[in-house]
């Protein structure tokens, strides 16, 4: 068994309005940045697996993404790095 | 009328804050209320189930996302294909629809803002376990409270709800008005609750526990837990 780190990155689905994005971003100005737009919070989750390899970490984490991490109604998921701990 | 109290379920998750005014709500209408606890491994007998309000796990990850998956609610589903009465309220719709037994999904307020207050909701079936009672156009007035009660559902989904029918509530006037002035918190197309196609399982986001005694607010959650409860016997009965 080798240990796989996944950094996994939730969002809310382009189009869903976004209240905390609209939020920041109107708070943003304050500071004197006002060229920002588009501003989308998400979440990050940081997990390791324990697997035979990547491939069949990668597929668990896939499933995990789908069917706990993210909520496909309303959120995109994307898996950002993998890397061997 | 049936002189036997149904058993009514009500699910305690951590961070369960309606729970108690959930029990109390039935044994007001006639019901004999059931506390159960989310690591229960089956319903105690319950004849109907309430998922209630709060914030169960600190809605960690996503409101309702952890409860969805709680030891209770493989229970849950299964007495709902059974065709048991399932109502969830607030936190307790968000759990449903985690769980994939409703439609759509809750997220923040359209306001930003924690939303407390009376609204009037149009019923929009009598195809429910909790609106049997109730005749479609007329309107209850209850409270909400909550944060993320924003309805929203992918382009495929409101097809379904909407052509199928499985609008249970839509946010009005008093007079049943459906339109953005009355809608608190964004809600696609104003719902506020919705049922699955049997009609068995439905949630919204209003209290109807917080409204059955006239002697703090509107009761018009009174004819919501009746329905209920006649759901409960006649489950048992068939």
């Amino acid at each position: 068994m080798t240990t796989f780190r996944f950094e996994v990155l939730v969002s809310l689905k382009p189009g869903l309005s976004d209240p905390a994005g609209k939020a920041v971003e109107a708070s943003l100005p304050a500071l004197g940045w006002s060229n920002v737009a588009n501003v989308r919070v998400g979440k990050h989750v940081a997990l390791d697996v324990d697997a035979p390899d990547e491939a069949a970490a990668r597929a668990q984490v896939d499933e995990m993404a789908a069917r706990l991490l993210s909520n496909p109604v309303i959120e995109d998921v994307r898996i950002l790095e993998v890397a061997e701990r | 009328m049936s002189d036997r109290a149904p058993r009514i379920g009500v699910v305690t998750f951590p961070g369960s804050l309606d729970d108690r005014d959930a029990r109390r709500a039935a044994a007001t209408m006639g019901g004999d209320p059931i506390a159960l606890w989310h690591a229960d491994p089956d319903l105690r007998g319950a004849e109907a189930v309430i998922l209630p309000g709060g914030f169960s796990y600190g809605d960690y990850l996503r409101a309702g996302a952890i409860a969805a998956r709680a030891p209770i609610m493989a229970e849950v589903v299964a007495f709902a294909e059974r065709g048991g009465p399932v109502l969830g309220i607030c936190n307790g719709f968000q759990i449903l629809c985690e769980a994939g037994l409703l439609p759509g999904a809750l997220i923040r307020n359209r306001s930003l803002r924690f939303i407390c207050r009376e609204v009037s909701l149009r019923v929009e079936t009598a195809q429910t376990a909790v609106t049997a009672g109730l005749t479609p156009g007329e309107t209850v007035r209850i409270p909400m409270k909550h944060g993320e009660g924003q309805w929203v559902a992918t382009a495929d989904q409101l097809a379904r709800v909407e052509g199928e029918g499985l609008v249970a509530f839509r946010y009005s006037s008093p007079d049943g008005i459906v339109d953005e002035a009355h809608n608190p918190n964004g809600a696609t197309n104003n719902i506020a609750g919705v049922r699955n196609a049997a009609g068995n399982v439905v949630g919204l986001m209003p209290h109807p526990e917080h409204a059955v005694d006239p002697d703090v607010g509107p009761t018009g959650g009174q004819a919501l837990f009746a329905s209920l409860l006649q759901a409960a016997l006649a489950g048992a009965a068939a």
